[in-house]
Formats: structure tokens, sequence, C-alpha cells
């Protein structure tokens, strides 16, 4: 993908500095005059977005870190005092834990967007796993962060997710002693998390490095999953893909202030605001809605390590993908059968979302009792959750694989300028839409 | 080795330089110089097996030190001395009233002393012989002859929730995490909880009071 470099440095110091150390080139060669799929569509802003979401929370959180106080004694305090106190905290921790929430919703956006248009295919496949670690890794941030305010959701949320590690025969308790550093989850806990809280999201932003080196070595997917094979099929990063990652990152801004301003506490939970208590759980124990998925895949489980098991195979599906899925076509445009399955999984993931918001043995269905089978109250979320889970495994496991074989793909176009070109509003030549093309 | 070390170096393993730069290198230019530097830098003796065993030795003590060096940043999370030192507690019997149940803390851990009443004894002894994932009978679980006393570390054995008393089905605890049963005995009954809730250790000073830990 990246051709000799067209960089040409226009002062005299910036040929002095190209020749000791080329920034600008760098810059110049994956920033202006990288070339994009003439045909990216908006599915494609979310790399920008994501971009903007890591600096606002490294951003928000490291000003938030000079007024936090890490201690199981302080800490509910200390973010009251910011919320209270400081000037802006309050603006300043909203934008920080609705930012949370933004990138998730962003991250999905972006790897749905990846699941759709094949974008893990070879030769991406090293793309799309630095992807999932960069997934991994926000949500162990995410899970770390959401504990430090050591509110009731914050502790019990931290004493189920560390125990899922002692599920583990044999290992399981030494990990989970090693984690809290105690027997339970406690103060040295709080402080170790704080820690890490702090170091993780600059991880984050060293695989995002590895992520886009990836990305700039072979080149972006695009909605017809064609490689481009021309200078026809390209159009130059700026001012096209800029001008058009600015557009969605307004957009996305707009809906962030929407949270920020307007409904700061929707996503959290209010038991939250209820200082940490050991010996009292809070009726209903809930993640944050983005986890929500895979803590339903747990509880569908009834055995305690392979609900575990289930939960992280969930995650792990994602890092196989590039091999589970068979299909010759990257793009479930021209994949009918697999477009229908597509849409059936995302039903199922919102599905899962839901079970994992509700209590296990409540009844879908109001008053319909008579639902059973062998004992089994069929009408409960906790089997809704079951029938979504065996889905979203068979997706992966079952209907990637198999369907990759026996379905029938549509023509795929020849390249990425064909369908564009041959289209009847394009018809007249001198229509061109490669302006770079002319002179 | 060098006979003189501060002598000017002459490169002993220089490439022979292909005449023209375009020609491709092939196997042959890459000889050595001259082979009598390459005769001096390895003496009798120095033989590549010598070689080898000072990488080998070299790259273990290097592992080995790394290894040391990571040891204690590992065992810097465990539990540290206060923490462990934090082992016992003691409690008096007399403010429970028979049915009621107090909740201490423990090694940052709920705990649970219950008093039971001859009902709930007996219905944890009827249940004895039934099937459950982690079968103990009611005797197992309480001191002989303290038949209503119970000591059970709060935790439900799945994710570590704290349950509820007086919940579930069997009348014992119940989980509001994950919707783990557990009877007036503590043992699991229902739900995806693995074991009985844990009886920790303890002893009973006197009739009143107990230690635990």
């Amino acid at each position: 993908m990246s051709g000799h470099s067209t960089y040409q440095p226009k002062s005299g110091f910036s040929r002095w500095m190209d020749q000791r150390l080329p920034v600008g080139r760098l810059v110049w060669d994956s920033f202006v005059d990288y070339p994009t799929p003439r045909n990216l569509n908006y599915w494609w802003t979310f790399g920008a977005i994501l971009s903007l979401c890591l600096g606002v929370q490294i951003l928000t959180g490291i000003v938030l870190a000079m007024h936090y106080t890490p201690s199981a004694a302080a800490a509910f305090s200390s973010v009251e005092h910011i919320m209270r106190n400081v000037n802006y905290g309050w603006l300043i921790r909203y934008m920080h834990a609705n930012g949370a929430s933004m990138f998730f919703i962003a991250v999905y956006l972006h790897m749905l967007r990846g699941l759709y248009y094949g974008s893990y295919k070879a030769p991406r496949e090293i793309l799309w796993i630095l992807g999932c670690v960069i997934y991994g890794l926000m949500m162990a941030t995410a899970f770390m962060g959401y504990v430090l305010p050591w509110g009731q959701m914050s502790f019990h949320g931290a004493v189920v997710i560390t125990n899922l590690l002692g599920a583990f025969p044999i290992v399981g308790e030494t990990i989970t002693t090693l984690l809290w550093g105690g027997f339970a989850v406690d103060e040295p806990t709080l402080k170790r998390f704080f820690s890490l809280h702090y170091l993780l999201p600059f991880m984050i932003a060293g695989v995002v490095i590895l992520h886009i080196w990836a990305l700039h070595v072979v080149g972006q997917n695009n909605p017809t999953g064609v490689d481009p094979k021309s200078k026809a099929d390209t159009l130059p990063f700026t001012p096209y893909a800029t001008v058009k990652d600015g557009f969605a990152v307004s957009v996305f801004l707009i809906l962030f202030a929407i949270f920020v301003f307007y409904m700061p506490n929707a996503l959290g939970h209010a038991d939250n605001y209820v200082p940490a208590n050991p010996l009292v759980t809070p009726s209903h124990i809930v993640p944050e809605w983005y986890f929500l998925p895979f803590y339903a895949i747990l509880r569908a489980v009834p055995d305690k390590l392979m609900g575990v098991l289930a939960m992280f195979g969930a995650i792990g599906c994602l890092f196989a993908l590039p091999w589970l899925d068979t299909s010759k076509v990257r793009s479930m445009r021209y994949r009918p059968q697999a477009k229908l399955y597509f849409v059936i999984f995302l039903v199922v993931c919102v599905i899962l979302g839901f079970c994992g918001a509700k209590l296990p043995d409540d009844q879908v269905i109001p008053g319909l009792t008579t639902f059973t089978l062998v004992d089994s109250p069929l009408n409960s979320f906790v089997w809704l959750s079951r029938l979504a889970t065996l889905y979203y495994f068979a997706y992966f496991l079952v209907i990637m694989p198999v369907l990759g074989l026996t379905e029938k793909p549509l023509a795929v176009p020849e390249t990425i300028a064909t369908p564009a070109l041959s289209h009847p509003a394009t018809v007249p030549a001198e229509a061109t839409a490669a302006p770079e093309m002319k002179g | 080795m060098r006979g003189d070390p501060y002598a000017p170096l002459r490169p002993p393993y220089a490439i022979a330089r292909p005449r023209s730069s375009t020609a491709a290198l092939s196997k042959g230019d890459l000889q050595v110089a001259d082979p009598a530097a390459n005769a001096a830098s390895h003496p009798a003796g120095d033989d590549p097996s010598r070689r080898d065993f000072i990488h080998i030795a070299a790259i273990t003590a290097a592992a080995g030190a790394a290894g040391a060096v990571a040891w204690p940043f590992i065992a810097q999370m465990n539990p540290s001395a206060d923490t462990l030192a934090l082992a016992s507690v003691e409690y008096d019997l007399t403010k429970i009233e028979p049915g009621l149940q107090v909740t201490i803390n423990w090694r940052g851990k709920p705990l649970f002393i219950r008093n039971r009443t001859p009902e709930q004894i007996a219905s944890a002894v009827k249940d004895d012989g039934a099937s459950m994932p982690d079968p103990q009978p009611d005797a197992e679980r309480h001191k002989d002859g303290k038949a209503n006393w119970l000591v059970l570390v709060g935790s439900c054995t799945h994710l570590g929730c704290v349950p509820t008393v007086g919940g579930g089905d069997y009348g014992g605890w119940f989980c509001p995490c994950h919707g783990s049963h557990y009877d007036t005995s503590g043992r699991i009954r229902k739900g995806p909880a693995p074991k009985n809730l844990v009886v920790p250790e303890y002893a009973f000073l006197s009739d009143t009071k107990v230690k635990i830990g």
C-alpha cells in the first residue's frame, strides 16, 4: 500500500529536519497523501472518533487523578469533592464517566463494521487481532476505573469480577489473593487498581500505534471488500478522509455533549452513589452497560467454571475470527445469507445485553407461567440468555465456517471504481469522479 | 585474541566488496579478507563449543537474574504483613436472639453468626439425604452440641456477593447477584454456586463467646 514517499519539504527548516528526524514526512505520508479507498462510508470514521475518545479519557483522567485520593477511607468522598468543590470538577468527571460509555459505543460500531465488511480477513488478521487486544485492554481499564469511586456498585462489581478468576481449579485462589493483596477486595486492591487504571490507557495508546501501523501496511478495507487496484480506486487522505472524519467527530461530540450536560447519570447506576459496604451487596448488581452481554453469557451457564470460560470464550471467538470465517468474499454486501445471520447476531447481542440487566429468574413475558419444560421455567431471562448464548457461539463456531463453504455469493465488482463509474448517474464520461486525476 | 589491544583495528571480517555496486552479493563474496587475521582471532583452543558454553551460561545467568528481579515485583502484590496479622476476631453471642443473624467483618469479608431456631435445625437435618451439589450433613457444619450456632463466611461461593438471610427457596440464604439458594445449614441447593458457604476455623471460648480465625 505504502508506495514511495511524495513528501517535498518546503522550507529550509523542514529540509534540515527531514534529514534528521522525518516526522513531517511520516505525517504527510500517513495522514495527507495516504491513499484511501474512494468508496469509504461513514462506518469508516470511527477510527478518528476512537482516537478522540482515547485522547479525552487520558486528558480528563490526568486531571481527575490530581484531585482523587486512592484509599478505601477517602476515595468516595474525594470523588464527591471533585463533584462539589473542584472548579469544573463535575464537568471533567462527567466527561470521563460518560466518555467511557462513548468510547465503547464507538468501539462496538467499529468492530461491527469490521465484522460486516470482513475487515479481519487476510491480509488484515494482525490488524484485527491488535484491535481485539485494544478492546481487551479497554475492558480492563473500564472495569478498574469503575472501581475507583468506591461506591456500592464499584465494590461489589470488583468482588464479582475478581472472583471470576477464582473459578479456575488449583490456581484460582492464589490468583485472586494476588490480585486483591488480601483476603477480600480492600484497600490494597483499590490502590493497585488506581495505579493500573492510570497505566493501561498508555498501553492502549501503544497498541493503537501498532494498529495504525498495521493498517497502513495492508491498507484500509472498504465497503466492497475489493482491494484498490489503481489510482482511480483511491483518494488522498487529506482532504477527503480528514473532512469526513471531522464531520463524523462533530456529530459524535453532539451525542457526547447530550449525555454530559443533560443526562450525565443515565448510563450509571444509582447504587454507586452509596459508599462501599463490604457487608451488604446491593439487591440487584449489574455491570456497566457495555459488559452486559458478557454478563448474561456468564449467568446463562449453570456451572461456575464453565460460565467463566464461556464468558472469556465469547471474547476469544473474536481473536479466532480470521480463521473461522471461510468465505473468500470479504464484504457481506455480496453475501446475502451471511447478511441475514449477521442481523440476527446483532439482535442476539442486544438481547444478551437486555438479559444481563435483568434478574435471571424474572419472567420475560409477565404473567405467563405455563411455559415450562421438564421443571424449567422457559419464560425467564436466564433461559432467554441461554438461547442467545447458543446463537452467539454458533455464529462464530458453526455459521461462519460452514456458510463460507456453502453459500453462493453475489458477483463481486472487478475494482472499486467499476460500480461507481458504471452507475447510471455517472454515465457522462466527463463527469469523472476522480478529481485528482484531472491534469 | 589480539596481542596488542591498542593496535589499529584491521577489519578481520571485512566483506570483499563486489566490483560493481549493482552486482548482487553471492555467497562467495562473503569471504574473510585476510585469512591470517582470521587465524589470529581464533587461537588454538578457542573452539566454537567453548563459545557456545559462554553464550549459554551468560543467557542462563541473565534469565535467572531477570527472574530474581521479577520476583519481588510480583510478590509485593500478595497480602502484606499487616493484612496477614488481622487474623482473628472474638464475638459475644449473648447479643443474638434465636432466629437472628449478625454480620461482622472478618478479614475484610462478611462473617455470618446465626442463632438457628429448632425448626431451622430440623429442616436442615431432614435434608441431609437430599441431592445437592456439595453434599454434607448438617452435623458437620456446626460444633458438637452447639447445633443452633452456625458460623459461616458470608461470601457466596459463586462470585463473592453477600447472600441475604432468610431468602431463597430453602429459607437459608439467597444470593441476589446470580440467584444461588442456600438452605438453613448454608449448603448450596440451587443456582450457580459450586460449594456450600464456607465454615471458617473457629472455637467456643465459653458458652457465650466465640473466636473466629
